[in-house]
């Protein structure tokens, strides 16, 4: 399993209530049934992994973020997740608001496109940073809303989100650095929030 | 006519009927003292009887779903795109009991049938049935059949309402519930709609208020417009234009000549309208229209969904299909939202599709994924 989403867990609480938006092929919340217990629903676009969740028989309802999340009412989740999924919508500002009022607490993950990696490859090549984290050329990559680590932090600030936990993690080098300067070497970011 | 069966076909099936003794209270507050329901099963039932499935049917569905009933045939049943071995309802794995309901015209006791009091078809007089109705008389005959529990009851448009109101009414005896292209009520522009077409049929001089078999004539004019007007409804504009286009079948506009011109569209149309005339009752098409626009799941429920879903227990499917007007997916949504907001296990998928409300008749490729995927997790 990816690590973010071992980390997840840890936030989560026996038995509660969660939605999980692009809950993709519903590893994660097939793991949060099974080891808490959780009650879940997740929201997914893409029809070859909505079959891979049915098949897994998983609460899985089609329906793009983009739209909302007007049809849910105001707290009625314990926990809202979106995990790897922020830098894929049109507007992860007003999503990031409406987690928010659906669910008591939120949990994003997100790539930190501030890691020295990306930034060596624009800076050394001109061009935009592909690797095997971000596999896709800019033409048809569905991430079209990067952000840093810092750039979170600012629009959490702005829009008085408060951070609960936050935590970085890294599936390859840099463990010990990523601590030290989590912008630079961290890959992934793992925040709690709530209003 | 198959000139042999399909490999995936339940094959050459034969209706059966039950009489029902015990009178059955409507919701109307009439009573049918005894009737009869005919229906067809396709499958075995196990011997721990946890694999029975009910379908459920819509306007003008009926008890033979699937199969055929001889080689003469030219047609299977009305969702054999759907029932049988490997298919997404696996008769390999499931008994499927499919049912006429009653009021309808094709067996069950309805208007065309003799009121045992009068030794006279029913006629007018027949009660108005409702969904309610249906479902208590469907429990009937699962207890015939000896089904405590079904592994699963599905329905299509109408036949949704009544999987709905299975899992409201017998909450005990339905584990999962499919629901697909219906509604928790219809809309206003439904009911103008079917109120369109009982008016074709009731402005139809043979109609006699209803006693047209009294008068040995039918309202064939009526209900074939009837069936004209549902039949637009159906599909979706898209879909109409790239199966007729402005294509003529007769005529031609070229000046100078004074030939009518007919578009196959207007030829397609009174066909079906015509074919339907000859096959279904037109006090049927009246009642079981009214039950369409009666319904209205949350009515007792201070109109309120997610209230009456608290009192079911079943797993739920819901699918809606993306050109379909007459039962749009918002109406699904409507259904999907309530079930969380009742914190209901729910599975939704909006399937892509040109075919209007018909496309959940139709061989579809991820429909077919997505149902199929969802009954092959269900335990029996």
């Amino acid at each position: 399993m990816r690590i973010d989403l071992n980390e997840i867990q840890h936030w989560i609480k026996q038995g509660s209530r969660i939605l999980d938006l692009g809950c993709g092929d519903g590893t994660l919340l097939k793991f949060l049934i099974d080891t808490k217990q959780v009650q879940g629903y997740g929201l997914e676009i893409d029809a070859a992994q909505i079959n891979t969740c049915i098949d897994k028989g998983l609460n899985v309802i089609e329906q793009n973020l983009d739209r909302g999340l007007g049809n849910f009412a105001d707290k009625s989740f314990d926990t809202v997740l979106m995990t790897q999924a922020l830098q894929t919508l049109h507007f992860p500002h007003l999503v990031l608001d409406e987690m928010l009022r659906v669910g008591k607490e939120c949990i994003v993950t997100f790539p930190n496109f501030g890691h020295w990696k990306a930034r060596f490859y624009l800076a050394t090549r001109g061009r935009m940073p592909v690797s095997d984290l971000l596999p896709y050329e800019w033409y048809n990559t569905p991430n079209i809303h990067f952000c840093t680590f810092d750039d979170f932090e600012v629009l959490c600030h702005e829009r008085n989100i408060k951070v609960i936990n936050r935590q970085v993690v890294n599936e390859q080098s840099g463990q010990t650095l990523k601590d030290f300067m989590p912008n630079l070497f961290g890959e992934t970011a793992i925040y709690h929030l709530s209003k | 006519m198959p000139n042999q069966i399909p490999a995936d076909s339940v094959g050459l099936v034969t209706p059966k009927t039950h009489h029902f003794t015990a009178p059955l209270l409507l919701a109307c507050g009439r009573t049918l003292d005894e009737y009869e329901l005919v229906y067809e099963t396709y499958g075995q039932l196990n011997a721990a009887k946890s694999n029975a499935v009910l379908i459920c049917h819509a306007l003008s569905g009926h008890h033979h779903a699937a199969g055929y009933h001889s080689m003469d045939d030219k047609r299977p049943g009305w969702w054999d795109a759907y029932i049988g071995p490997g298919k997404p309802i696996d008769t390999n794995k499931f008994f499927v009991v499919a049912l006429n309901n009653l009021g309808g015209c094709h067996g069950s006791t309805g208007p065309c049938s003799i009121n045992p009091v009068t030794g006279k078809a029913w006629g007018a007089d027949f009660p108005m049935v409702r969904v309610r109705d249906w479902v208590a008389s469907q429990a009937r005959l699962a207890d015939v059949l000896g089904i405590d529990v079904w592994a699963a009851v599905i329905g299509g448009s109408l036949g949704g309402m009544q999987v709905m109101r299975w899992a409201l009414d017998f909450p005990e005896r339905i584990r999962h519930a499919v629901v697909i292209a219906s509604a928790l009520k219809l809309s206003a522009q439904n009911i103008a709609f079917n109120e369109a077409a009982r008016k074709a049929i009731v402005s139809d001089p043979n109609f006699f208020d209803g006693d047209y078999i009294e008068h040995n004539t039918l309202p064939k004019n009526g209900l074939a417009v009837a069936r004209m007007i549902g039949h637009i409804t159906y599909l979706s504009d898209f879909a109409m234009g790239e199966k007729f286009g402005r294509d003529l079948r007769s005529g031609s506009f070229a000046l100078g000549t004074a030939e009518p011109v007919e578009f196959q569209i207007e030829s397609y149309l009174r066909y079906q309208g015509d074919s339907f005339a000859n096959s279904f009752d037109a006090n049927s098409y009246i009642r079981i229209t009214k039950a369409l626009d009666y319904f209205d799941l949350a009515r007792e429920y201070n109109d309120d969904a997610v209230l009456a879903f608290k009192k079911t227990s079943a797993k739920f499917l819901v699918i809606s299909f993306s050109t379909d007007w007459r039962f749009a997916p918002e109406r699904s949504h409507e259904i999907v939202n309530a079930l969380v907001g009742a914190n209901r296990p729910v599975t939704y998928a909006e399937i892509e599709s040109h075919h209007g409300h018909d496309a959940f008749l139709l061989p579809d490729e991820r429909y077919q994924q997505v149902f199929g995927r969802y009954l092959a997790g269900v335990t029996i």
